[in-house]
């Protein structure tokens, strides 16, 4: 019994090796100029420069719009599918899935190409639109299933003791599906930050994301500053794990099919 | 009895998982051919002891020896010795045959010997029309069946059953039971089995190992066990019992419930603390005032099916339980007596808490890990000291603001006035208590001691 | 009642036309032989011709970069499996601390946006000096993927009867044979939907890709796609393509899933 943990371990290596080893070398790189001396101008280069601070705000505005739009048009599609009365076909699951199996660049070409056809200038309005439209599947996915794993018995037992149908969603449905809709936030809020190719796509190039910097100061062979960019993003998602428990990713996102 | 009897031996086994010891220098001979029983709550050990033997870990310290070699670094499928497990364990991607065939398969018999092989073992345990079956279709005990099958068609000279009818309703349970002594019969070879079940164990067992805590508390036959246990523990995990602090007057004399009783126990010495066990069915009700040896009240009077059990209140205040064919009518005045044959005196394992401890400063003893406000007069800062505090004089509370310490309650014994509680503490060491308080098993509780019930003394020489 | 299961049918149709649209939108222009998206010039199977016949504009590019997509996510995902599954078994007797330090460490790829995954592994590679290509990219994709056959081979552990190694290796089975005949076939399921899971991912990945291919010009589909894109002109080529992979997967999740709810059935009458 107690050889079989020892099984992990070659896992174990690998992690610590293509992991953890890499995000300490994001950390020794953004600490460090050039030419490998300690340095925390990095840093401050970041808290100085105008373009970067105004995009980085823009990001996380950008992500959390697009998060908020995926939760409220997201949830209702993911509460009817679990409804065995609403929905009786597992296929209607099936095709909110599908379209993540197609290239996402692919999928966000032809959506650019279609505002164009309908004589929408590319902008703000086009980035929300494509980016909840790229992460949609994701934030119903795991709503659904907490939905769906969720035992009637909760609801049926606070019909029985009064409550309204609008009050057994406030009181009962929604805090049970808590779960869900974080790990949607989970995978829509930091995708939408540190996407790229996305966000060019849909702005033509306008609107530069978070992503976008760093992938331009990596190419550039900026790689101190462009560690450093990514140390700020490794805070945030180390902050919104830590805010949300960082427990129920396990329990819902696995098992996609 | 020789050493050739002997087929599976365990010598000074220590084990323990973590921090926490499961297995406390157990040392114990099976004899060849024997139905062995390890019987204990769970938690007691039973089920590692068993996995030692089949080779699912080491033993810390200690050997396990089968047929006069020690095999502790023989894997288990090297071990000729197999095991039906808890929840049977069969593989559910392999029918019935396949299941059983296992064995023979890996061994590379010849395809028409295996199934001669799975027939005749199948027809053993009543299963022969299944072979075909998916195994997951059948019921708990056809399922058990098949998982008995399994173990012995690779003709085991040992085979260990882990609490194999824990999962059967009661009345398959007693079928199977028979079944298993009957087949323990035929096919001569050696059973260890395990169980919480104490009924079971008196059965179907030739021995009993009786264990609790990583520690056997007591081998012996059935009959031994039930009507000599050798403490506390065993008495109130066998059966029912009434258990009550006494006194050995002298041999053949003890002294409880406030009364005086002959027995048949000597070597005790004279006016010395024991603990008495009286079976509920020995307590027999007379109208004869000669024989009569104390008086009681009915308090409460219930069917059992067979006989009725009451509960008397005694003229000195105690509560006793008596089992008897006839029911006595709640509140009217009985005479009883006991027959010394049926008085078990035992001896007390402890009479009082003792524990090392070493005095921190004036006034300020550490034991158990935490200090406590004493007297320290007569003692030093930094010298070692034995502890001593009575039982009743250790107060429980049901919140941790104020205690002194926490524990849970693992074990309670009912002693006809008070309860008996053993509280295991935080810090792994058992305290343990008698009040009036009822408290559940598994209960969290603070532990309180006053400073004037610390009594200090200088250590015995030598060790403890 | 009714009204509200009308409107949920609404709701949910029109959620999949938005959806779809873009799909919709590259087969139908795929049938077509004008160059750029949303031009229709007449109904043609020309680019469907180019694409199996190869007679196309840079065609070496796009061909082998569905090559080399296919190979990466099999290669990553099939070692991903086997480690993953592994992996699994381990944590599942691991305990207390250890267990957390693993289930942590396991989650960090998944929590990780992909351009995270991406820069940290390319300058782990900087520093080590290794240079970049297949090797690299496979590694990295192996990566990403192992957390999520861990997390279908998990929940499988959890329903097996933890006896079952230990019955095998009682009756005589090494532990070898013992993880081939009886662990295997009980986990086999959620070692499938751990690599088609796996395999899917690496085949839709561009970010990690992108950061650790180096400068040896490996294109998987992804990263053609994007240089294409900015350089301005699609490749024609690209539409049939896409409108092909999807019917496969739209053939193939649908079989899968009619075939499960099938099975259901069949239990739930049982």
């Amino acid at each position: 019994m107690n050889k079989r943990s020892s099984w992990a371990l070659p896992y174990f290596i690998f992690l610590v090796l293509f992991v953890v080893l890499p995000l300490v070398m994001i950390v020794i790189y953004s600490l460090q100029d050039g030419s490998g001396h300690f340095t925390l101008s990095n840093i401050t280069k970041f808290f100085t420069d105008k373009d970067a601070l105004s995009t980085f705000a823009l990001s996380i505005e950008v992500a959390i719009e697009n998060t908020l739009l995926c939760i409220l048009i997201g949830y209702p599609a993911a509460y009817i599918l679990a409804d065995n009365k609403l929905n009786r076909s597992a296929v209607t699951v099936v095709l909110f899935i599908l379209p993540m199996w197609i290239n996402a660049l692919m999928r966000t070409l032809a959506t650019a190409e279609l505002f164009n056809m309908a004589g929408i200038p590319l902008g703000k309005g086009t980035l929300l639109f494509g980016m909840c439209y790229d992460y949609l599947p994701f934030m119903i996915y795991p709503i659904y299933n907490q939905l769906k794993k969720m035992d009637k018995s909760y609801s049926e037992a606070a019909q029985d003791l009064g409550a309204t149908p609008g009050q057994v969603f406030r009181k009962v449905t929604l805090p049970l599906s808590m779960p869900g809709v974080w790990s949607g936030v989970m995978m829509v809020f930091m995708p939408t930050v540190s996407t790229f190719a996305i966000s060019e796509f849909l702005t033509n190039n306008k609107i530069k994301l978070f992503g976008t910097i760093i992938q331009e100061n990596i190419n550039n062979s900026m790689w101190n500053y462009g560690a450093a960019l990514s140390l700020i993003m490794l805070l945030i998602i180390g902050l919104t794990t830590v805010l949300q428990g960082g427990e129920q990713a396990e329990e819902t996102s696995g098992g996609l099919i | 009895m020789s050493e050739k009897d002997i087929i599976i031996r365990l010598d000074h086994i220590s084990k323990s998982f973590g921090d926490k010891k499961v297995l406390d220098d157990i040392s114990l001979y099976i004899k060849r051919g024997e139905f062995v029983t390890l019987l204990g709550p769970s938690g007691c050990g039973k089920t590692t002891t068993l996995r030692l033997i089949a080779g699912f870990g080491k033993p810390d310290e200690g050997t396990v020896t089968m047929e006069g070699k020690v095999i502790n670094d023989v894997p288990p499928y090297q071990r000729k010795l197999n095991t039906v497990f808890q929840r049977y364990a069969l593989f559910p991607h392999l029918d019935v045959y396949d299941n059983v065939a296992f064995g023979l398969k890996l061994q590379k018999v010849p395809e028409d010997e295996i199934e001669k092989r799975v027939k005749k073992v199948l027809k053993l345990v009543s299963m022969s029309d299944y072979e075909d079956r998916d195994v997951e279709s059948l019921s708990g005990g056809q399922q058990q069946r098949v998982a008995i099958a399994r173990a012995l068609i690779n003709k085991p000279q040992v085979l260990l059953l882990d609490e194999p009818l824990a999962a059967l309703d009661l009345k398959m349970r007693k079928d199977m039971q028979i079944e298993l002594k009957e087949m323990h019969k035929k096919l001569g070879i050696t059973f260890i089995y395990v169980t919480h079940d104490q009924e079971e164990a008196l059965t179907l067992s030739d021995t009993i190992v009786v264990m609790n805590e990583g520690k056997i508390q007591q081998i012996g036959t059935p009959i031994d066990i039930y009507n000599e246990p050798v403490n506390a523990f065993v008495a109130d995990f066998i059966g029912e019992s009434n258990i009550l602090k006494g006194r050995m007057l002298r041999d053949r004399r003890v002294a409880f419930i406030k009364h005086e009783f002959d027995c048949v126990d000597e070597g005790f010495g004279e006016d010395v603390k024991v603990d008495v066990v009286v079976r509920p069915e020995d307590i027999y009700f007379t109208t004869d005032p000669a024989k009569c040896q104390f008086k009681a009240k009915v308090n409460s009077c219930i069917f059992k099916g067979v006989h009725y059990e009451m509960w008397v209140d005694t003229d000195t205040g105690y509560e006793l339980m008596i089992q008897d064919y006839d029911p006595y009518e709640v509140g009217s005045e009985v005479m009883l007596y006991i027959d010394p044959d049926d008085i078990q005196v035992m001896k007390k394992e402890r009479e009082a808490n003792t524990y090392p401890g070493k005095v921190v400063g004036e006034g300020k003893v550490r034991f158990l890990d935490t200090d406590f406000a004493c007297d320290t007069t007569g003692f030093a800062e930094g010298d070692e000291v034995t502890v001593t505090i009575r039982f009743e004089k250790v107060d429980l509370l049901d919140h941790e603001e104020d205690a002194d310490l926490t524990g849970n309650v693992v074990f309670i014994l009912y002693m006809g006035n008070h309860y008996h509680l053993t509280i295991k503490t935080e810090v792994g060491e058992n305290i343990w208590v008698d009040t009036n308080d009822i408290w559940d098993k598994g209960d969290f509780v603070g532990i309180k001691i006053l400073p004037e019930d610390i009594h200090l003394s200088k250590p015995a020489a030598g060790n403890e | 009642m009714k009204t509200k299961k009308v409107l949920a049918k609404v709701y949910i149709w029109l959620l999949l036309v938005v959806l779809y649209a873009p799909i919709v939108f590259i087969v139908v222009f795929s049938f077509t032989e004008a160059k750029s998206l949303g031009n229709w010039t007449g109904f043609s199977t020309q680019l469907y011709q180019n694409l199996f016949n190869g007679s196309m504009q840079n065609s070496s590019g796009l061909l082998a970069a569905v090559k080399n997509t296919l190979l990466i996510a099999l290669a990553a995902s099939i070692v991903a499996t086997i480690l993953g599954t592994i992996a699994a078994i381990g944590i599942y007797h691991l305990h207390g601390r250890k267990r957390g330090v693993m289930t942590f460490l396991n989650d960090i790829p998944m929590i990780n946006p992909d351009i995270i995954t991406g820069v940290s592994l390319f300058l782990l590679f900087v520093f080590l000096g290794i240079s970049q290509g297949y090797l690299t990219v496979i590694l990295a994709h192996i990566t990403f993927c192992t957390p999520y056959v861990v997390l279908n081979v998990m929940p499988k552990l959890r329903q097996m009867n933890p006896n079952i190694y230990e019955a095998a290796l009682d009756l005589g089975a090494t532990p070898a044979q013992a993880l081939r005949k009886v662990l295997v076939p009980a986990l086999r399921p959620g070692m499938i939907s751990g690599f088609i899971l796996s395999f899917t991912m690496s085949l839709d990945d561009f970010a990690v890709t992108f950061f650790t291919r180096g400068t040896i010009g490996l294109d998987t589909l992804s990263t053609y796609i994007y240089a294409d894109a900015r350089k301005g002109g699609l490749t024609p080529e690209l539409k049939p393509l896409m409108s092909i992979i999807f019917l496969i997967i739209l053939i193939v999740l649908l079989v899968i899933n009619i075939r499960q709810s099938k099975q259901q059935a069949l239990i739930d009458k049982k």
